[in-house]
């Protein structure tokens, strides 16, 4: 159960600056990200709001329901923060999860922080509590409309073992700025799930090569599907959340005409390819096939060669 | 009701709503004005394509202004499951259509959505649930995922499900549930005139989304209200 999860990775390394992103709980996260301390959990584990649903499917619970929120301070700004355990439920949105972050968006109206950051990962809706989750990502999705019309910055970051699946996809898309680590994946359709309805010929769940390719952070990043791209540690997520902060579009019409643009272009240059080192061929990567393996310094140098992959419609 | 009926109550006069692929783009007169109408047709998936389609003809109602409504009319399948789909980052797709529903209504294009068949998942979330108001119309039949499919992933017993079903709207598909967790505001009568009622549906636009408040009255969604309330209460910039 999540309340006695252990994070061996954070625990003894202080602040634990190096510590991987994708290998640490969500409190981990959240205490390495912002300034030392500052973190203040609303709606704590103490309070042992657990799911009412969960019980009645014979499955254990946890006393935060797999969603942290609070507030803190990120290099002294004020901000509204919200992670997700991936490893609760794969990070998955039931009835008390959901409304956590709905309610943190409605305060971020009143409160106006400097940003909300959202640390996904998830699998999208959890089943036992399928219509609870499925409305929630919807008023989540309205929330954030709203906060970014009000001029607060939302910044999705996705480098976690649930990646951001399902309906946790459509929130990312939803947000003012991505940062993506490399074992980030962005979907709807997870490989299983497409595998299961389409067979393996669609799309073979084992081939796990082909899931980074077609969803993981390098490809998200290079066609525009995220905005940051970040190695596997806390300190280089804290960075790329700071940088993006202040480059966060605005969300108004012209905002949406751009993305309305961009996206069509999407369809007509890369509609036909088969496989995501297609789509990077066309993009001017000389060696597409090398992508995997680049570093991150590698890729960065990469990303300022091709200039065509940073935009504001979003 | 199938769409052609629907169409012909909503307007008696005429109009030009057409249908292609699957996808519904059009409008036709309505109190004076006109009614712009989008939607999934024939249970079709939501794909890339399809998506992108779709929000572009918002995008075309919100630059021609005029606050003119817009109805979100949905018979479809999940979000279209395949390789190239999420290549192209489908994620994008449908969180942009999502994102031009929800400025067209706060640039004051009040925007209504109808479930008349199926809906799931990704498709439902980026379009009739991402309107100011959504309603159902009798036999429509929205679902996250199957019983059997989730007695596969919950590796419970199809026949418990089932059973579970009947008093557990939390989890449970069909429109009932949707109405109790207060995703679907209402359930318009086949037997009036549809013009009418969605007519209505638009005067009596709530300024928020409480469909947490519904979800608690209607019992779906017992708490969800509540523990939003809390975190915007005890919430505080340190």
């Amino acid at each position: 159960m999540n309340e006695r999860i252990i994070d061996l990775a954070a625990r003894g390394e202080g602040r634990g600056w190096a510590t991987s992103w994708y290998e640490a709980s969500a409190r981990a996260r959240i205490d390495g990200l912002l300034d030392a301390g500052s973190f203040r959990e609303v709606i704590g584990p103490e309070q042992r709001r657990m799911s009412p649903h969960l019980p009645l499917f014979d499955l254990p619970r946890a006393f935060d329901d797999g969603m942290i929120v609070g507030s803190g301070r990120l290099d002294g700004s004020a901000v509204l923060v919200a992670a997700q355990e991936g490893r609760f439920m794969g990070g998955a949105f039931g009835e008390i999860h959901g409304a956590k972050l709905v309610g943190l968006l409605r305060a971020a109206l009143k409160l106006k922080p400097a940003a909300v950051l959202i640390l996904f990962d998830t699998g999208g809706v959890r089943l036992q509590e399928a219509n609870a989750g499925e409305t929630a990502i919807a008023e989540v999705m309205r929330a954030i409309m709203r906060v970014r019309a009000a001029g607060v910055p939302v910044i999705g970051l996705i480098g976690g073992r649930a990646g951001a699946y399902g309906g946790g996809g459509l929130i990312a898309g939803t947000c003012s700025r991505l940062v993506v680590s490399e074992g980030g994946r962005i979907s709807v359709s997870g490989p299983e799930v497409i595998e299961t309805n389409k067979g393996a010929e669609e799309f073979d769940s084992r081939d796990r090569a082909l899931v980074w390719r077609t969803m993981g952070g390098k490809h998200r990043r290079l066609t525009g599907g995220a905005d940051a791209y970040a190695d596997d540690t806390i300190e280089a997520f804290r960075q790329a959340a700071l940088d993006q902060i202040g480059r966060a579009p605005a969300f108004d019409l012209a905002t949406l005409e751009a993305e309305q643009r961009r996206l069509e272009e999407r369809l007509v240059r890369f509609g036909d390819c088969r496989d995501a080192t297609e789509i990077w061929g066309q993009l001017g990567v000389n060696d597409p096939e090398s992508v995997p393996a680049l570093t991150t310094a590698d890729f960065e140098t990469l990303l300022v060669s091709l200039g065509e992959t940073t935009h504001d419609a979003r | 009701m199938m769409l052609a009926e629907i169409l012909a109550s909503l307007f008696p006069e005429g109009h030009t709503v057409t249908i292609a692929d699957g996808l519904i783009s059009g409008e036709g007169p309505f109190r004076g004005g006109r009614l712009a109408v989008i939607g999934i047709d024939g249970d079709t998936a939501l794909g890339v394509d399809g998506a992108c389609r779709l929000a572009g003809d918002v995008l075309d109602v919100v630059r021609r202004g005029g606050g003119t409504p817009i109805l979100v009319a949905i018979d479809s399948d999940s979000q279209r499951m395949s390789r190239r789909d999420e290549l192209l980052g489908l994620n994008e797709y449908l969180a942009h259509l999502a994102k031009t529903l929800l400025l067209a209504d706060a640039h004051g294009h009040p925007t209504v959505g109808l479930i008349y068949g199926h809906s799931a998942a990704g498709a439902f979330i980026a379009t009739a649930l991402a309107t100011r108001v959504l309603v159902g119309l009798p036999g429509a039949n929205p679902s996250v995922m199957d019983l059997p499919s989730v007695a596969r992933v919950t590796k419970l017993p199809l026949d418990r499900l089932e059973a579970m079903a009947k008093d557990t709207p939390v989890f449970a598909p069909g429109l009932d549930n949707m109405v109790r967790t207060g995703a679907v505001q209402a359930v318009l009568d086949p037997d009036l005139p549809l013009a009418d009622q969605i007519a209505a549906v638009i005067d009596a636009m709530p300024e928020d989304d409480h469909r947490d408040r519904l979800g608690r009255e209607r019992g779906g969604r017992p708490v969800a209200e509540e523990v939003a309330a809390q975190v915007v209460r005890d919430a505080a910039l340190g």
